[in-house]
């Protein structure tokens, strides 16, 4: 048998199965991501794309396989800042009493001491990341008053003042206005260059073509997982929602 | 004469100082106004106003057992605090119905077997004083479990004031870098069950959750800051209490009822007349006269 080090691998899921009190999620799954790889995590409403992240990120445990983060266990992942989640906008209170600092000063909650003050470091990191995603002029602007698209940018600040390797993105591009598209689309370059990986589920067919070199279809389990040239094929996307047509999720042109 | 000179604002305001009962229940009710007005932001954020009301009458059969067994009350109420959100948890998990009905009938379950123990055991237990509080009869006793506790959560609180926010904010991100959600989760429950047991001595309760959940709403309405939505919390329930126990003082009315009835009148203050989330906006109306 060959030997594999998994060290090679950012993140190296192996038939993993997730079940909420006996109501099977997701069933063996298998993934596995090298440093500067982008995927795209692509599969129906209740397919098991949120449940997958809520795997990696350790939110829930999985009932059966394995999750290595750099060849290393997840709890030693979390315990380095190993893995950033960017949530939904819909998966976030927007009404919180809470600032675009507040909110990307989180990221750097896990390596503070236990009252989280920040060293003159995390506000170096803070500031650079809200920088890099150009909300600088609303530091102190509560999440309640950003648009949909500087709410987003503001979690990928966060993701970014972590420090993090690995980058999980529940859907980056929904809901976000053009000038924050061409923001994270140029942020996913750089990240690549930096050899951060990321896995980003979406609903949008052309985003997956633009950004991933690799793709992930399921359907409670992995229906096709490759290059996306390859894989990404109006056959495999028909199977992956249930028999419906690539012409009706693409428009008939593509 | 004496009439006149009784009607004076500042004789209004000392003359109940000159009462013993009266200094210890203003400097009780303000600090466990404080602790419940600290927890409340808390709760407020998390959404567990619900939880809250569950706790809080959860705790009436611990505080019988423990007077009954001559045990600090503050002991009994805890662990039926506790053990009511356990038996919630665990009847959630294994059986179909919603966790709201699921509260409500543990909650009820545990406030009437706390009621039909009070008819049984022979004791000195002022049922009155658990239901409604008696802030005015407070014990020596009392007062030294009240202190300590309040001390407690208030350490607590402070110790873990920003991962308690990370956690009602982002439970997800937390997980994800390290930090033990499940220790944070059941470290606010602890907290929500001894500020249940301190609050019950001034509101009863009955009312309880009103110490827990009012002063948090009012200071949401009033800031988007976390930190000074915590301030204004504690400062609004600190005051409610003050105003509380006076107006019971100089009217005659049962303390605990205006307690919660002066929080309530400051919530529709701020529900009126916020700055940016009132219904009048008050900053836009001084706005237009300028």
């Amino acid at each position: 048998m060959e030997t594999i080090n998994y060290q090679n691998f950012r993140i190296d899921a192996e038939n993993i199965c997730v079940d909420y009190n006996g109501k099977v999620a997701l069933y063996d799954a298998n993934l596995r991501l090298k440093p500067g790889q982008i995927c795209g995590l692509v599969g129906m409403n209740g397919a098991g794309k949120t449940t997958f992240f809520n795997a990696l990120t350790g939110f829930v445990n999985i009932s059966k396989g394995k999750i290595r983060i750099n060849g290393e266990s997840l709890r030693s992942a979390q315990k380095d800042q190993t893995i950033a989640y960017v949530p939904q906008n819909e998966g976030i209170d927007s009404q919180f009493p809470i600032s675009v600092w507040d909110v990307v000063m989180m990221g750097r909650y896990g390596s503070m001491n236990i009252f989280r003050c920040p060293r003159e470091s995390d506000v170096q990191a803070v500031k650079d990341a809200i920088e890099r995603v150009d909300l600088t002029d609303h530091l102190s602007t509560p999440i309640g008053n950003l648009s949909g698209g500087q709410r987003k940018r503001t979690f990928l600040a966060r993701a970014i003042a972590q420090r993090a390797s690995i980058l999980l993105l529940d859907e980056p591009f929904s809901g976000v206005d053009i000038r924050t598209e061409k923001l994270i689309s140029e942020l996913f370059i750089q990240f690549k260059n930096e050899g951060k990986t990321i896995l980003l589920s979406t609903h949008d067919m052309i985003h997956v073509r633009e950004f991933c070199d690799l793709v992930l279809l399921i359907n409670k389990t992995v229906v096709a997982y490759g290059e996306t040239s390859e894989v990404f094929t109006p056959e495999n996307i028909t199977t992956t929602f249930g028999g419906i047509s690539p012409d009706f999720l693409f428009g008939p042109e593509s | 004469m004496e009439l006149c000179s009784f009607l004076t604002l500042d004789s209004l305001i000392t003359d109940p100082l000159t009462h013993d009962f009266m200094r210890k229940a203003l400097l009780m009710s303000s600090l466990v106004a404080a602790v419940c007005g600290f927890l409340s932001s808390y709760l407020t954020l998390k959404g567990w106003a619900l939880m809250g009301d569950a706790v809080s009458h959860s705790v009436m059969p611990g505080v019988v057992v423990a007077y009954a067994l001559g045990l600090p009350f503050s002991l009994g109420a805890f662990i039926f605090g506790v053990g009511s959100v356990a038996l919630i948890g665990f009847i959630k998990q294994k059986s179909r119905v919603k966790e709201d009905t699921v509260i409500g009938l543990v909650f009820t379950g545990f406030f009437a077997l706390g009621i039909v123990l009070v008819s049984k055991i022979k004791s000195n237990i002022d049922l009155h004083s658990i239901l409604f509080g008696s802030p005015l009869g407070i014990s020596l006793s009392d007062v030294k479990q009240t202190i300590f506790i309040s001390l407690l959560v208030v350490i607590l609180l402070s110790i873990f004031r920003k991962d308690l926010m990370l956690y009602c904010f982002d439970p997800r991100h937390a997980k994800t870098v390290g930090i033990n959600v499940v220790f944070l989760h059941y470290l606010l429950l602890t907290c929500l069950s001894l500020a249940a047991v301190v609050g019950l001595q001034s509101v009863g309760i009955i009312l309880v959750v009103a110490m827990l959940i009012t002063p948090g709403a009012t200071a949401y309405l009033l800031t988007d800051k976390f930190d000074n939505m915590t301030v204004i919390s504690v400062l609004s329930a600190i005051t409610s209490s003050l105003i509380g126990i006076y107006v019971s003082f100089w009217f005659d009315l049962e303390t605990g009822g205006s307690i919660v009835l002066a929080q309530t009148f400051i919530f529709l203050f701020a529900f009126l007349f916020a700055p940016r989330y009132g219904i009048f906006k008050l900053k836009k109306l001084f706005a237009g006269y300028k």
